[in-house]
């Protein structure tokens, strides 16, 4: 093996992972060529259509990513406190100045130019909570460690909440996966899983037959597990949790919920059918990606994305263009992409000797994993509609850049990893 | 190294878990179900129909009988109606808003076919058709399709042609080729020669964006249908004569058919009262429609094909033939005639005339004894009453009568020429004579001819012993008509049988019963008839051929309950000769009597025969 050059960034990055990132991004700006394709303006390079503009977003990412990576690699474990002061505040600027679109209160706008600050937010977040955590004072087995570790992405997610940008909020979530690598108990995980599908029980069975058959299965583990005393006040402890949870939720629902929202959650869980309203978006949706058979209509081919039946098909359904040109083909093809993509992403993080660099990685790998899961879920009817893209692939500055910076942040401190002692 | 490395493991798990849970739901949707397929066909496929035009009817001249005009009618996808400009779109088609609501979902309750073009308004008038037109990107769900209408530029023929109507559903269940709103002929030679007259429907399917427009054809028109023009037709019908009859049978009620007894084809088919077949046609249509189907004069009904009559006396010429033929007379026999037929107690009484009478005298003078004799020797002949009658039937038959031909239209009624079995359920087998059944002697009794049967009949005269089915149309776009209309049927009678009678016809405009119906030098050959009517007055009945040696035209004239042949029938079958052979009518006066002749029952004979 060639001796490597420690101090030459250029050498040390992973083209790997670079290479993923510009497949994914020049197969994003294809689509959304296709997606929103017209006869009458056939030029990909047209910048009054919006792939023209993607292909302005893409060659300033670029730019974007190139000067990341000649920052120097201390920078960030350095400024991520600062950074994350910054965009806080930036966060709370935004909901008392900022440009409202669509109903959300989450734009800045500077001139004819506007930005997202939620989606910058997040590489702010990962960066303090990967200071946090790897910060070799901070005990992990301390509850209170724990909750500012929690903090750290949950202010930020409420901020954005009050922007009436609960999708994007909801993003920040995935960071429990970081915890959960970094030592939280997978009671935690356990707990949260069993908390969703409690939830979805709740909104489906009537609230006391729930609680009911919580009970009974209480009593069926003290009948056939042999418990010890400590345990036995662990479980009637659970069911009183799962059954006050089971009540908040169903009153969350029926009190708290707009109308609108209670639509959008029937709707998803089959209890109302609503071709025309509130299903509309996931029904075109499905049409759409259900259309292209094994492998698709063809590039251009594709009628519902093309003629605009879907909705929001360059942003939040892009993946219905893949869907329907490409078919289950394409489907597998670009899946495949972001499992590789996210496998490798862990693959680096693991080999970092620096713990923040692992936490960033994982930090970064969760992100991505969690808008994949929610933008294509909802495509196909498995998420509720909320509007977040798809990364690398979605028509927009804001997202395609705040991704830009998360991946390279990421390339840079792999790229780092040599200069870093144990 | 970190004591939780392991979890990388779960992580990955995580991650690779929901990536297949998706691919598993992503390969039921895209490969599995087809439901989505199809909805993506319904979203952004139309299929555009292209209704080709009608095939337009000649006249054997060459004159257009019937020809198509441009109509528009308003369509609607009930389901992509949406945000539209309600009281607008009321005002412009000049209705209220319930109208609209309650039109839209009676459409929509249509099974199948919220998403299937469904018509809204029929036939627009010109003016909504063209502001509709500009406004129609603000009614997204409507479009205006053209269609064609049936225009009768003669106002002929209407019962021979026929009508078009939408089609129902037991029509579109028997026939997938039809479709809601779709026409066909329901008539007529519309009806008869709906295949060629209709053509091919074409299908092209167009892509469509949501806001419903259009995108182009769908992979470059691959699964496109061309539409096929209808074909023309020529009738065998001479518009003029058609026309002239028309006009001659006003305020009658009756038949006329006139045939070219060379080939069988019907020169001119009337069926009186009659009606301009202009009425049936479009949104006046239901409307007319109900009004003639409640007329006590029955204006649909088609006489001319469908009516039994009696044949009377122009059944004698038969019933002479047949003598002939059997040999138990000949051209001098004799009979004699006192006033009538007597027979023990029966009397078929005959008017006063020299007696007695040959067998041309006899047609001249419409003897009634004469044909009774001759009937009675006909099956006196043969050892039982049973199979004479059964002989003498046969040779009726041969005339065509008592049995559809059949024609090239959807009605036509088969008359009755009564069998053996129906005398032997009437009177017991064996326990009848010819005495008992000899009115059919005379044309009287049980017999029906239609009136198309009856100028059939004196055309398989003047062809001497032969005729061709009649039919009403010549050609199929240059194409020929079935072989049934061109193979020649041939009766019973050798052709040296139909000298006297011929001569005795000729007689009859000459010298006997027929006189009015003389034309100068034209040999016009005929016999009258009078049909006694159980309903009322009887039937007036004359048929006739011309010329006597190169028959170019024969007839067949019913007028209901007017009296003698000799008034009425003869004299209108005469005028019709003319104007088909002169293509000009000289008679003016008689003309003109006829015309203007109003012999439809007075209102309260209607009422009192209830």
């Amino acid at each position: 093996m060639a001796i490597r050059n420690r101090e030459d960034v250029l050498q040390n990055i992973d083209w790997l992972l670079v290479l993923l990132y510009l497949v994914l991004v020049i197969m994003g700006w294809f689509n959304i060529y296709a997606a929103v394709y017209n006869e009458e303006y056939k030029n990909i390079f047209d910048t009054s259509q919006s792939y023209g503009m993607q292909l302005v977003w893409i060659v300033t990412s670029l730019s974007i990513a190139f000067m990341i990576l000649i920052i120097d690699g201390e920078f960030f474990p350095s400024f991520a406190y600062v950074l994350y002061g910054a965009f806080i505040l930036l966060l709370l600027f935004v909901i008392v100045a900022g440009v409202e679109v669509k109903g959300s209160r989450s734009w800045i706008g500077v001139g004819s130019f506007r930005i997202q600050p939620a989606e910058f937010a997040k590489f702010a977040t990962n960066l303090a909570l990967a200071k946090y955590l790897s910060n070799v004072n901070v005990n992990f087995e301390k509850l209170s460690t724990k909750l500012r570790a929690a903090a750290i992405f949950v202010i930020p997610a409420l901020i954005i909440i009050l922007q009436n940008e609960t999708g994007s909020a909801l993003v920040y979530g995935s960071f429990i996966l970081v915890l959960y690598r970094e030592g939280l108990s997978g009671n935690i995980l356990l707990i949260g899983v069993a908390m969703v599908i409690l939830f979805i029980a709740a909104l489906l069975v009537d609230e006391w037959i729930l609680i009911l058959v919580l009970g009974i299965i209480a009593a069926g583990s003290f009948l056939f597990i042999r418990l010890r005393r400590q345990n036995i006040l662990v479980v009637a402890g659970l069911l009183v949790g799962a059954a006050a949870f089971v009540h908040s939720v169903d009153y969350t629902f029926t009190n708290i919920l707009e109308p609108h929202q209670k639509k959008r959650i029937n709707v998803l869980l089959g209890k109302e059918i609503d071709p025309k309203g509130a299903g509309y978006n996931v029904n075109q949706s499905m049409i759409a990606i259900g259309s292209g058979g094994l492998i698709g209509k063809g590039y251009l081919n594709g009628t519902q994305t093309k003629y605009n039946y879907v909705p929001e098909q360059s942003t939040d359904f892009i993946f219905c263009t893949v869907g329907e040109e490409w078919g289950f083909a394409g489907s597998i093809l670009v899946l495949g992409l972001f499992v590789f993509l996210l496998l490798r992403i862990i693959f680096l993080a693991e080999r970092q000797r620096s713990s923040f660099s692992r936490i960033y990685g994982y930090g970064l790998a969760s992100i991505i994993f969690i808008h994949i899961a929610i933008n294509i879920g909802m495509t196909i009817g498995l998420a509720p509609v909320v509007g977040i893209p798809l990364p690398f692939f979605s028509y927009g500055g804001s997202s395609l850049w705040s991704f830009t910076i998360l991946t390279f942040i990421f390339v840079r401190l792999d790229a780092y990893r040599f200069q870093i002692l144990r | 190294m970190n004591v939780f490395s392991d979890r990388k493991y779960i992580i990955s798990f995580i991650f690779i878990g929901l990536i297949l849970i998706f691919l598993i739901r992503l390969f039921y949707i895209q490969v599995v179900d087809d439901r989505y397929k199809l909805a993506a066909n319904d979203n952004a496929l139309r299929h555009k129909i292209e209704y080709p035009e009608r095939g337009v009817i000649y006249d054997r001249n060459g004159d257009i009988l019937v020809y198509n005009e441009a109509a528009y009618d308003l369509m609607v996808i009930p389901r992509r109606v949406k945000n539209i400009d309600t009281l607008d779109f009321c005002r412009l088609l000049d209705i209220t808003k319930e109208e609209f609501i309650e039109k839209l979902t009676e459409l929509k309750k249509k099974k199948f076919s919220s998403f299937r073009p469904e018509v809204f308004e029929n036939e627009l008038s010109l003016e909504t058709y063209a502001t509709l037109q500009e406004k129609m990107y603000k009614f997204p769900g409507f479009f205006v399709q053209a269609r064609t209408l049936r225009k009768y530029p003669m106002k002929i023929g209407s019962h021979a042609l026929g009508y078009v109507g939408e089609v129902d559903d037991k029509i579109i269940k028997e026939n997938p080729y039809y479709r809601s709103g779709d026409n066909m002929g329901l008539s007529g030679v519309e009806k008869t020669y709906e295949g060629p007259l209709r053509g091919q429907r074409g299908v092209k399917i167009v892509m469509v964006d949501v806001y419903n427009r259009e995108k182009g054809s769908f992979e470059n028109g691959k699964y496109d249908t061309a539409s096929v023009l209808g074909k023309s037709l020529v009738s065998s019908i001479d518009g003029e004569l058609q026309q002239y009859g028309e006009r001659l049978m006003q305020n009658k009620i009756g038949a006329i058919v006139a045939i070219e007894p060379s080939s069988g084809e019907i020169l001119s088919l009337i069926s009186s009262p009659s009606y301009d077949p202009n009425l049936l046609v479009g949104r006046v249509k239901s409307k007319n429609y109900r009004k003639m189907l409640v007329d006590t004069l029955k204006p649909l009904y088609n006489r001319a094909t469908m009516a039994k009559y009696p044949p009377g006396s122009t059944f004698k010429l038969v019933n002479g033939l047949i003598g002939l033929q059997e040999g138990v007379i000949n051209e001098n026999t004799l009979f004699s005639c006192s006033r009538g037929f007597h027979y023990g107690g029966l009397t078929v009484g005959c008017h006063p005339h020299a007696s007695p009478v040959n067998l041309r005298f006899s047609i001249t003078t419409s003897c009634n004894s004469y044909y009774c004799n001759t009937f009675k020797n006909i099956i006196q002949k043969y050892s039982k009453t049973a199979i004479g009658f059964s002989v003498w039937r046969n040779h009726v038959l041969s005339f065509g009568l008592g049995n559809k031909f059949p024609i090239d239209l959807p009605q036509e009624s088969s008359g009755n020429v009564p069998t053996v079995k129906y005398f032997d359920r009437y009177h017991g087998a064996g326990r009848w004579s010819p005495i008992s059944v000899i009115s059919l002697a005379i044309g009287q009794g049980e017999m029906g001819v239609t009136p198309l049967q009856m100028a059939n009949y004196a055309a398989t005269i003047s062809n001497r012993g032969w005729f061709y089915r009649p039919h009403i149309i010549k050609s199929i776009e240059e194409g020929r008509i079935d072989t049934i209309y061109r193979t020649k049927q041939r009766t019973t009678i050798d052709r040296k049988y139909f000298i006297p009678i011929v001569e005795g016809m000729r007689n009859v405009v000459v010298a006997g019963t027929g006189r009015i119906a003389q034309l100068d030098s034209l040999t016009v050959c005929g016999k009258t008839g009078t049909a006694q009517n159980p309903h009322g007055k009887d039937h007036s009945i004359f048929i006739a051929f011309a010329p006597m040696d190169n028959p170019q035209i024969a007839i067949a004239v019913y007028v209901e309950n007017a009296g003698f042949g000799a008034t009425w029938a003869a004299p209108i079958a005469s005028l019709m000769i003319e104007k088909y052979l002169r293509r000009e009518v000289k008679r003016i006066e008689m003309e003109k009597r006829i015309v203007d002749a109003n012999l439809l029952p007075k209102k309260e004979d209607w009422i009192s025969k209830k």
